[in-house]
């Protein structure tokens, strides 16, 4: 298959990726080769099978409908680039 | 006594030789020496260490010590360290610290390790050789214009260069037993759902899973057991009963049956490499094991199929990167979307903005069937090869890459050549069965050349018997490079 420049640019806009003008012929090139390689699941027969999404056939594990976690936001917001009031400060989205 | 086995050490600690103090400056110095020409260290704590080292010669004292106790080692930096900088080799996180430990740090933190650094990594640990991190490679200790491996190539260069005698690492498609094989060590990637997987920064939740580096099985069986264990905070840790991985290690290996796919030993594989695995298994048969082929008939669709599913989970993964909560935010900015945009842009290289457009690719409208299911459809065939071959055979042997460590560069520019190396080991991550890299030869230019050892769920205990059994008869972990013995 081919992944043309207009699939990179709105695969970058799903991903919120910046790929320069100058970049996407470099970028088309090389998502091209690898799907060159991907593209060769074609020759697979998967007709019936299940799809197997998880290494271990677990069921989800159920807990007790109690509190566990404390309230730890403090040392949490530590680490983003702007806080004010317990609150993550982000541009005006709304005019 | 700095270059001993995590086994001597322990012996030594035990035996009060040394104090895990002293141990640790040697450590320390041993890093600030020989590090900058390995670059295998992102950040090291000393300050941290040494507190550590301090607590445990009270535990030895006291006669509290366990077998770990007072032991050096290190993180790789995907694991999240409680107060100290965990990167995932990335300029996202070049500043970030840890706010709690993962699970297996907290782990061998109990068990009275020593924490003195944190590994270098490909970057989210996608790679298989180390370039793609942030903090540039690290170096292959055998020689060092050549990649050590990856992703965790930090943690096996440190282990290799003999700065520590054990360190984790997390292997997604390999990254554990690649670079072990690269440089010479050991490395176990356990069954998916051993280790919990609370704190590991995820890249392909399905796939992810830590495991230990060192340079004997037994080193191995000895930290697993402080890594093991069932964690409610991670939903796919697996709950069954704790295990001692060292309790089978003097087994002897009579009636063991090995299965030789013709799939590892075809076109593809450097002879020099063929040639170290064909006298393993003689090494092994001599030892007692019966050899059978089996088939893995649908192996040569692992790469594809991982490199649909990988980029999938990690492009989904990678989203909380947004610049708000946590991690790089981009300095200018017109709006919020352009603020995710120019902070994921900065904040991610090449490899992770190429592997999550593949994954936002094949996850997209009109694409999900083709790929991403049909991917699915083919990880059942694979999975299902391994439990045909385990009827006939006890474990798989094989080599654990088609050639030894590549030159820095060779590949950096070429990711379908990069990814066709990861052509035996991705296949156990895909089915989620344990697997590990022990030394088994050499090539004429002087690098390592890595044996995988892969078993049924569950099979720890018995692969680390069988690569324990094959190093009380051979002596390629001995083997240390020159600088570094």
């Amino acid at each position: 298959m081919t992944i043309t420049r207009s699939e990179v640019e709105r695969i970058a806009h799903l991903a919120r990726l910046e790929i320069g003008a100058g970049e996407v012929d470099a970028v088309c090139a090389k998502l091209d080769a690898i799907f060159g390689l991907i593209d060769q699941l074609d020759a697979a027969d998967t007709r019936g099978v299940v799809p197997m999404a998880h290494a271990q056939d677990l069921s989800l594990p159920l807990r007790e409908d109690v509190v566990t976690e404390t309230d730890r936001h403090a040392l949490f917001q530590r680490e983003a680039p702007a806080v004010e009031a317990g609150l993550y400060l982000v541009p005006k989205v709304i005019e | 006594m700095l270059t001993a086995t995590l086994a001597e050490t322990s012996a030594a600690l035990h035996a009060g030789r040394i104090s895990s103090v002293e141990l640790t400056r040697g450590v320390l110095d041993r890093i600030a020496e020989h590090d900058p020409a390995l670059n295998a260290f992102v950040t090291v704590d000393e300050e941290g260490a040494l507190a550590a080292a301090r607590a445990a010669d009270a535990a030895l004292a006291q006669r509290t010590a366990g077998a770990l106790t007072g032991v050096p080692i290190a993180h790789k930096d995907v694991l999240m360290t409680a107060g100290l900088r965990t990167t995932c080799g990335s300029r996202m996180l070049a500043r970030f610290t840890a706010p709690y430990d993962a699970h297996v740090v907290a782990g061998l933190k109990a068990a009275g390790t020593v924490l003195v650094g944190k590994t270098n990594m490909d970057e989210f640990a996608m790679g298989s050789s180390n370039e793609t991190s942030w903090f540039g490679p690290a170096r292959n200790p055998w020689q060092r214009d050549h990649v050590p491996g990856g992703s965790s190539g930090g943690s096996a260069a440190a282990v290799a260069a003999r700065l520590v005698p054990g360190a984790t690492g997390t292997d997604t498609g390999g990254s554990i037993r690649q670079p072990a094989a690269f440089t010479g060590v050991c490395g176990v990637k356990p069954t998916y759902g051993i280790c919990s997987r609370y704190g590991l920064v995820a890249y392909a939740s399905s796939l992810d899973q830590a495991g230990p580096f060192a340079r004997t099985a037994e080193d191995c069986a000895l930290l697993l057991n402080a890594m093991a264990g069932h964690d409610p905070r991670d939903s796919t840790s697996i709950e069954r009963p704790v295990e001692d991985y060292t309790r089978d290690l003097a087994r002897p290996l009579a009636g063991l049956r090995i299965g030789l796919p013709a799939e590892y030993f075809g076109a593809g594989v450097e002879a020099e490499v063929g040639a170290a695995i064909e006298a393993a298994l003689a090494v092994l048969r001599r030892l007692g094991a019966t050899t059978v082929d089996v088939a893995l008939p649908n192996a040569r669709l692992a790469v594809p199929v991982y490199y649909v599913l990988a980029p999938a989970e990690a492009s989904s993964n990678l989203s909380r990167f947004d610049g708000v909560r946590y991690g790089h935010r981009a300095e200018r900015y017109a709006d919020l979307a352009d603020m995710y945009r120019k902070t994921r842009s900065e904040g991610f290289g090449d490899e992770v903005k190429r592997r999550i457009l593949i994954g936002t690719y094949v996850l997209s409208h009109g694409y999900y069937d083709a790929y991403y299911l049909k991917a699915q459809r083919a990880r059942r065939l694979i999975a299902e090869d391994f439990r045909r071959a385990y009827a006939a055979c006890d474990l798989i042997v094989g080599p654990t890459a088609p050639t030894a460590a590549f030159r820095i560069g060779a590949k950096s520019d070429d990711p379908v050549e990069m990814y066709l190396g990861d052509i035996f080991t991705v296949a156990a991550n895909l089915a989620g069965a344990p697997a590990m890299s022990i030394p088994c030869g050499f090539t004429g230019a002087g690098l390592p050349i890595g044996l995988q050892l892969q078993g049924d769920y569950f099979s720890e205990a018995r692969l680390l018997n069988v690569a324990h059994q094959f190093q009380q008869a051979t002596d390629w972990h001995l083997r240390a490079p020159a600088p570094f013995a």
